[in-house]
């Protein structure tokens, strides 16, 4: 069956039960996406599908057939490009394991509210885990990433 | 002593390794504005152990310590820039191979390693010298170059320049390479007014700022997990759900039967299920079925080692302290309070589970990829399972995805598993040893439970007496960290040691042992010791009807950096002026890995008892900063790290099993309960010292202060949970 990642047409074979995650990974080598926890609990496997954050890590690949992925090495809207662009200018990263997630999340609540409010901020982004704790810096980021999109 | 290696600059952004025998790799970093490389190959040139200058102009630091978050790869990168005289553009880092003679970590007695919070405190002299060194090796190649006196070249921003003449240091590094390095007793080092990166502010429309950011930031930085050759074997382990069973029996057939299973081994931890790929090596673990042998097995629950700890207590531990009569003073006249503070197991929970790729010929060698905290104990893993010389094993450390102590272990857990794995299919493909997040929360390697008694009799006014008697398990005995009947006091490090100005003081502690391991978690023993001093001092003041911060500040009048974070901290949180209804403030301050931290919580109560920790003020006494904006970063981090840990973190036991299996129940804190951070630091010109840890002490007790501040109760059993 037929993907659509990050702009490309994939053919994918693999088994049915297996996770997008694994399919990024090992077979596209498209690394940025992250394993954290497997069920859905970290959003460190964050993708775009159709727009919307989705966990990786227990979607089947097979589940997607027609469907849009965006990946972290995808993300070129112009709420992807505030996003990274924010994120660098207030070095939000510490180890940066979960940021390509975070990332993802921060730019699908973007596309979907330019001018979050901080509660927003906080309820579009509360889904992620960041052991690190960059939160701080993350809820500074997301709040340039909107001024940057003007 | 020119050792020079050719880089395809096509591949300077992955991960390059050069065959079998050699080690190292570029993970590539750029200053903000990344700069394409020149067409043709770039060559490097060593001047000296720590400094490479390419003939593209860049000039790459080794790290010792690897970057998992903390920062060292901008940090002591700076200490470099800064001497050498470069532009920030030019700055890149590598983490160097394994090899304790040339990296050795001289906090850990040569050993290679980070932790400690040493990274800096450890390399700031020998990384000075290796920029100064480098910087007067390239001045005389200046000098030969344009003819003139050394003492004419002016170097500035990674040129040299006499006379109207001008060289980069990339067009001068194999000349320099060839000049004998100045004595290192007579380098000169830049005076801190000159300073233009140590100290300096983050300002990104130059730049300057965390060198790995732009890698993470477009995930281009590859850590251990996104090593992936081709053809590379992915194992999961299945090890005894009760610590210390073993596999009595197993029986594989169904997991041999899943598509994509290619080898089911037994090994000492377990039982390995190798596979094509992650998903078919999860599904032939699932579908094993092994009979344990529990005999030498953990079987009690949480609550039942707690009350063993507490028969414990009834007598006299370990002494480590006694002031003035000690614990004969804890009875007399006044009022004698106590209470007892309970710790659980905590898990480390980095967001990038264990994981390394082992590449194995053999009897010839092998090459091992790993987010390696400890490469010297690593290597040496590698080594003893796999039957090579030291020479033959390649450790190549990558970037990890946190680790908190938890890639640093006394055993080299991982190291050991997946080279018996490796070994056990006779290398015949790259071996990738994955852990998932369940192995993580449930394998051990835990902040071990701890057990508080605490004590004070207060009279005239004052706390006359302070006892403080731990039961424990040790971290460090049995392992080579510690000679054979040495009292490991890192158990209760930051508490036996309580600075407080108290007459008589007693600190005790008990080692019972279980096969549950445990290890150094984030500021390791101050995790517990931290919240029982503070928190107890403060129930202690509020009965003698003291404010937490002046009664600190009568009994650290000997302790002039204690004081400073105190009162800076105070005074930035306003800790004179009133809250509004319903909000409370709480204070600790604590010493730790030879740095100062004060922190206050504000701390607001609802009507129905669940709390919020909206705002933290953190005040730090690190030394001389070297980027004071990771000093701030590892601030927040470390106040984000204790604050989940104290409410709602813990790993229990029943019948000898971790109840917790993954993050939904091993509950980690997320955006919502993050507070509003200010850090301030301290100006100072004492040495440089560790940020790392030192963050995650003081913020559990003043939370909990502050809570008693609402609620008059004293909290001794953590985790906090949401209500006050």
């Amino acid at each position: 069956m037929k993907l659509t990642i990050n702009g490309k047409e994939q053919e994918y074979t693999g088994e049915e039960d297996r996770p997008l995650l694994w399919y990024l990974r090992e077979d596209l080598k498209l690394t940025g996406t992250k394993f954290g926890c497997g069920v859905a609990a970290c959003g460190a496997c964050t993708v775009l599908v159709d727009g919307e954050p989705t966990r990786a890590c227990m979607t089947p690949a097979a589940s997607l057939a027609g469907k849009k992925i965006t990946t972290i090495e995808g993300l070129d809207t112009p709420a992807g490009k505030a996003v990274q662009a924010a994120w660098q200018e207030l070095d939000v990263v510490q180890c940066g394991w979960c940021q390509s997630g975070q990332m993802l999340a921060a730019a699908a609540l973007l596309t979907a509210t330019p001018k979050p409010s901080e509660q927003q901020i906080t309820d579009g982004m509360n889904s992620n885990i960041c052991r690190c704790a960059t939160y701080h810096r993350i809820r500074g980021a997301v709040a340039r990433a909107s001024e940057i999109m003007g | 002593m020119a050792d020079t290696a050719t880089f395809s600059p096509s591949r300077r952004l992955v991960l390059t390794v050069m065959g079998l025998g050699a080690a190292g790799f570029a993970v590539g970093c750029s200053a903000g504005n990344t700069t394409t490389a020149a067409a043709g190959p770039v060559t490097q040139t060593a001047l000296g152990d720590y400094v490479r200058i390419g003939s593209d102009n860049t000039i790459t630091v080794y790290l010792r310590h690897i970057e998992f978050g903390q920062g060292v790869s901008t940090g002591l990168t700076t200490i470099v820039a800064e001497e050498i005289d470069a532009d920030w553009s030019q700055m890149r880092f590598e983490h160097s191979p394994a090899d304790d003679a040339k990296y050795g970590n001289p906090a850990f007695g040569g050993v290679m390693g980070t932790g400690g919070s040493t990274a800096i405190f450890s390399s700031w002299a020998q990384l000075r010298a290796a920029g100064a060194s480098a910087r007067e090796m390239l001045r005389q190649a200046a000098a030969a170059k344009f003819g003139v006196d050394a003492s004419d070249v002016l170097l500035v921003k990674g040129k040299a320049e006499a006379g109207g003449k001008s060289a980069s240091y990339g067009e001068l590094a194999a000349e320099a390479a060839k000049i004998t390095p100045p004595d290192a007793a007579r380098l000169q080092y830049k005076d801190a007014t000159a300073y233009e990166f140590i100290g300096k502010e983050r300002d990104s429309s130059k730049g300057f700022g965390r060198l790995d950011s732009a890698d993470k930031v477009s995930a281009r930085a590859q850590y251990a997990l996104d090593y992936h050759p081709e053809g590379t074997l992915t194992a999961l382990l299945a090890r005894s759900p009760k610590f210390g069973g073993k596999v009595a029996s197993f029986d594989d057939t169904a997991a041999k039967a899943v598509k994509g299973v290619t080898d089911v081994v037994q090994i000492s931890n377990g039982v390995a299920v190798v596979a094509t790929d992650f998903w078919a090596a999860k599904k032939g673990r699932d579908a094993l079925k092994i009979t344990w042998d529990d005999s030498a097995a953990e079987t009690r629950s949480s609550d039942q080692i707690f009350a063993d700890y507490k028969k414990l207590l009834a007598k006299a531990g370990h002494d480590a302290r006694k002031e003035g009569a000690g614990a004969a003073a804890l009875r007399g006249a006044g009022e004698v309070i106590t209470a007892d503070f309970e710790f659980p197991y905590l898990a480390h929970a980095p967001m990038e589970p264990l994981n390394c790729v082992v590449e194995y010929k053999p009897g010839e060698a092998a090459v091992i990829h790993s987010g390696s905290q400890m490469p010297t104990a690593d290597k040496g893993a590698a080594v003893a399972v796999l039957g090579l010389k030291p020479e033959q094993v390649s450790i190549v450390t990558m970037l990890a995805g946190g680790s908190f102590g938890r890639r640093a272990t006394q055993d080299a857990d991982l190291m050991m598993e997946a080279t018996q794995i490796a070994k056990a299919i006779n290398g015949k493909a790259p071996l990738k040893l994955m852990w998932t997040r369940e192995d993580d929360i449930r394998s051990g390697k835990y902040r071990p439970m701890a057990l508080h008694r605490m004590t004070a009799r207060l009279n005239r006014d004052a706390i006359e007496a302070w006892g403080d008697r731990t039961a424990i398990q040790s971290i460090m005995a049995g392992t080579p960290f510690m000679p054979a009947g040495a009292a490991d006091l890192s158990s209760i490090e930051g508490g036996f040691d309580i600075p407080y100005a108290i007459s008589n003081i007693t600190a005790d502690v008990h080692w019972p042992t279980s096969p549950v391991s445990v290890l150094w978690w984030r500021s390791v023993g101050h995790t517990h010791t931290a919240y029982a001093k503070e928190h107890f001092f403060d129930v202690a003041a509020k009965k003698l009807g003291k404010d937490p911060v002046a009664y600190r500040r009568e009994l650290l009048a000997a302790h002039p950096r204690l004081l400073g974070v105190l009162n800076l901290a105070a005074e930035k949180a306003g800790w004179d002026t009133p809250l509004p209804a319903g909000k409370f403030r709480g204070i600790a301050v604590h010493h730790s890995f030879s740095s100062y931290v004060a922190e206050v919580a504000e701390v607001s109560v609802k009507d129905d008892g669940t709390f919020h920790v909206d705002r933290v003020v953190c005040a730090v006494d690190c030394g001389i900063v070297i980027n004071p904006d990771i000093v701030r970063a590892q601030m927040e981090g470390g106040i984000g790290y204790g604050l989940s840990s104290i409410l709602g973190e813990a790993v229990t036991l029943k019948d000898g099993a971790p109840v917790q299996t993954n993050f939904f129940d091993y509950s980690v804190m997320r955006m919502a309960q993050m507070p509003k951070v200010e850090v301030f630091i301290v100006p100072s010109s004492e040495p440089p010292s560790g940020v790392g840890e030192p963050g995650v002490p003081p913020i559990g007790p003043a939370v909990a202060n502050a809570l008693l501040a609402a609620t008059g109760k004293t909290y001794a059993k953590l985790p906090l949970g949401t209500k006050a």
